[in-house]
């Protein structure tokens, strides 16, 4: 068994509306090992983008520790998260979120931005990316100009151009039809097998939880 | 990358963009305008020098004081040279045909003011003609007048039909020099009075004296209005800025206006910004939540709001100061008689550029606040 990249131990997550509690996670405990394709099920308001965000570190647990490789993301400050975030995950949406003033190849080069490569550098990396996901044919299109299968592939570029240690998707294909569906999971899946990413999708569709390793299911904030 | 990005931001609704840039560059060239109007207003206090004090009769500038007092002037330690002037209020045509004339003294005249630039030959027919007079630049392009010319003004306060030649042309050492002004001969005047209001004659509207040292300005006043004291005619000397800021201010309430109104202008420029970035920022929610899920730290987005910000005021600014120049240039022989001095200097470029930068920089500060202050979760709406 390979060692736990992710480690959760008794998260809870609360949200506050007008001073009034509203607990969306309790008490998750959980391991994912390194090299994982895992899929997080659930109905809507179950909380599994919260769980997404919380490994992400694009949000605190209430209690609880929560540890990504060695590191208690909840126990670091935001420049801190920021600068782990940058060199440790990568993030998939439903909607993709392009830079629409930016070119497939600009977009995909976004996050390398914050790191110290050259020019040339930067372009090698965004080149590999955009051929890994079959994209290297459409680098000076803009996303208005691309298919919504082939904007998500361009998002994955860009999650995978800086080579993190976590690939998170949240409903990776909730936006695109059947075809480009099983395109973009078939994708996620070659990234597991061929490059070892340890991934973690949310997603709705048992077709496409399919192609991960392991499905956990959540509802109303408990890991069932 | 990232002044790319802040330009194709800028670009992502040209029509907007534009409405804006030339909403700002309105306003800019307005605010333009009443800073030129307020710098040509006080361009004759801007003119005057350091080393100069005026002396006229305590009672008031209508007043007159003897010419004697010049030589007692003269004789003050630090007083380097003494001439005077009247003012000769003469009409030309038509009232319409408003401009300042002057009586001065024919040999000290314009070695205290070197700034009104005369050729030689035309400064000596001067001096041999008692009828001659020496006309601005700005003044004789007017009236088309040229050397040799003869012209006749219809004295108000020296009620007669006066003629000058016009023996010689001054121009300006520079650009803040009034050019629109008449200058004749004070003994050609006082030979009149002398004619006709004999008890009036030998007496000047007002000294200007030239100091050795400017530095000495405040001593050599009191020195003079301390030995004019119990006189018939009791002085009051102050320096040349301070004589022509005494003019300037008998518009005050005009001129608190106008700057009121300025200050109203960079209002309208802010809101018309701000309205931009505001929409601007709100529309891209969910790309700067993603920038920062991404890494970017909240200074990252804000440098990039900040840079869309200044280009647009940048660009709203440079279009405004061409719009200023444009208009200044057609309003100038408009307001030629109450403005001899009506160009956008240095001082009023830099102003505005500042102001435009200056709003570029508040109008950043809505959205910027807001992506500061923006949690991912939230921008991303994304809670499940």
């Amino acid at each position: 068994m390979a060692e736990a990249l992710v480690k959760i131990r008794n998260v809870s997550k609360s949200y506050y509306r007008d001073s009034q509690e509203i607990p969306v996670l309790r008490n998750i405990n959980f391991d994912i090992p390194q090299g994982e394709f895992l899929a997080l099920m659930g109905p809507s308001g179950s909380g599994k983008t919260t769980l997404l965000n919380l490994i992400s570190g694009i949000d605190r647990p209430s209690s609880g520790d929560l540890a990504v490789a060695g590191e208690n993301v909840a126990q670091l400050t935001d420049g801190q998260l920021a600068k782990w975030r940058s060199e440790h995950i990568g993030l998939v949406f439903q909607f993709y979120n392009l830079l629409p003033v930016l070119t497939a190849f600009e977009n995909v080069e976004l996050p390398l931005m914050l790191t110290k490569l050259s020019k040339a550098e930067r372009r090698k990396h965004v080149e590999t990316a955009l051929s890994i996901v079959g994209l290297a044919d459409r680098v000076k299109h803009y996303p208005r100009q691309l298919s919504g299968g082939q904007e998500q592939r361009v998002a994955i570029a860009r999650a995978i151009v800086s080579d993190p240690t976590l690939l998170l998707a949240d409903e990776p294909t909730g936006d695109l039809d059947k075809q480009s569906a099983e395109d973009i999971m078939t994708l996620l899946s070659r990234l597991n097998k061929e490059f070892g990413k340890t991934i973690i999708v949310v997603t709705h569709d048992p077709r496409a939880a399919e192609k991960a390793h392991l499905i956990r299911h959540l509802n109303k904030g408990e890991l069932t | 990358m990232v002044l790319s990005l802040i330009i194709r931001n800028a670009l992502r609704h040209k029509l907007r963009t534009f409405l804006t840039i030339l909403g700002v560059a309105v306003a800019v060239m307005a605010f333009g305008l009443i800073r030129t109007i307020l710098a040509a207003w006080y361009s004759s206090v801007e003119a005057s020098s350091p080393d100069r004090l005026v002396t006229r009769n305590a009672v008031g500038i209508t007043s007159t004081l003897p010419l004697s007092y010049r030589e007692q002037i003269l004789k003050i330690d630090g007083v380097k040279q003494v001439t005077w002037a009247n003012w000769f209020g003469g009409t030309y045509i038509d009232p319409e045909n408003f401009f300042p004339q002057f009586a001065v003294d024919k040999d000290a005249y314009f070695e205290v003011f070197p700034e009104f630039i005369t050729p030689p030959d035309q400064f000596e027919a001067w001096k041999n003609d008692l009828r001659g007079a020496i006309v601005g630049r700005k003044l004789a392009d007017r009236f088309g007048w040229k050397v040799g010319d003869r012209i006749t003004l219809i004295g108000s306060i020296y009620t007669d039909n006066w003629d000058f030649d016009i023996v010689g042309i001054y121009a300006g050492k520079d650009q803040t020099i009034d050019e629109g002004s008449m200058l004749m001969r004070w003994d050609y005047l006082d030979a009149w009075i002398k004619k006709n209001w004999p008890g009036y004659a030998a007496q000047i509207g007002w000294y200007v004296l030239k100091l050795s040292d400017p530095n000495r300005s405040t001593e050599i006043s009191s020195a003079i209005d301390t030995q004019f004291k119990n006189s018939t005619a009791e002085t009051r000397t102050e320096t040349e800025k301070a004589f022509a800021l005494s003019f300037v201010q008998m518009s005050g309430a005009i001129l608190v206006l106008l700057k009121v109104m300025s200050f109203l202008i960079i209002g309208i420029i802010l809101m018309v910004l701000v309205n931009t970035m505001v929409m601007a920022g709100r529309e891209r929610t969910a790309e700067h939540a993603y920038m920062k899920s991404l890494g970017f730290r909240a200074y990252h987005l804000v440098w990039i709001i900040s840079g869309e910000s200044l280009l647009i005021a940048f660009l709203g600014g440079g279009l405004g100061l061409l719009l200023l120049f444009g208009v200044a240039n057609i309003v100038k022989s408009a307001v030629a008689m109450w403005f001899p001095v009506f160009v956008v200097t240095p001082a009023t470029f830099m102003i505005v550029i500042c102001v435009a930068l200056f709003v570029g920089l508040l109008a950043a500060i809505f959205p910027s606040q807001r992506v500061v202050r923006m949690k991912i979760v939230d921008g991303l709406r994304v809670v499940d």
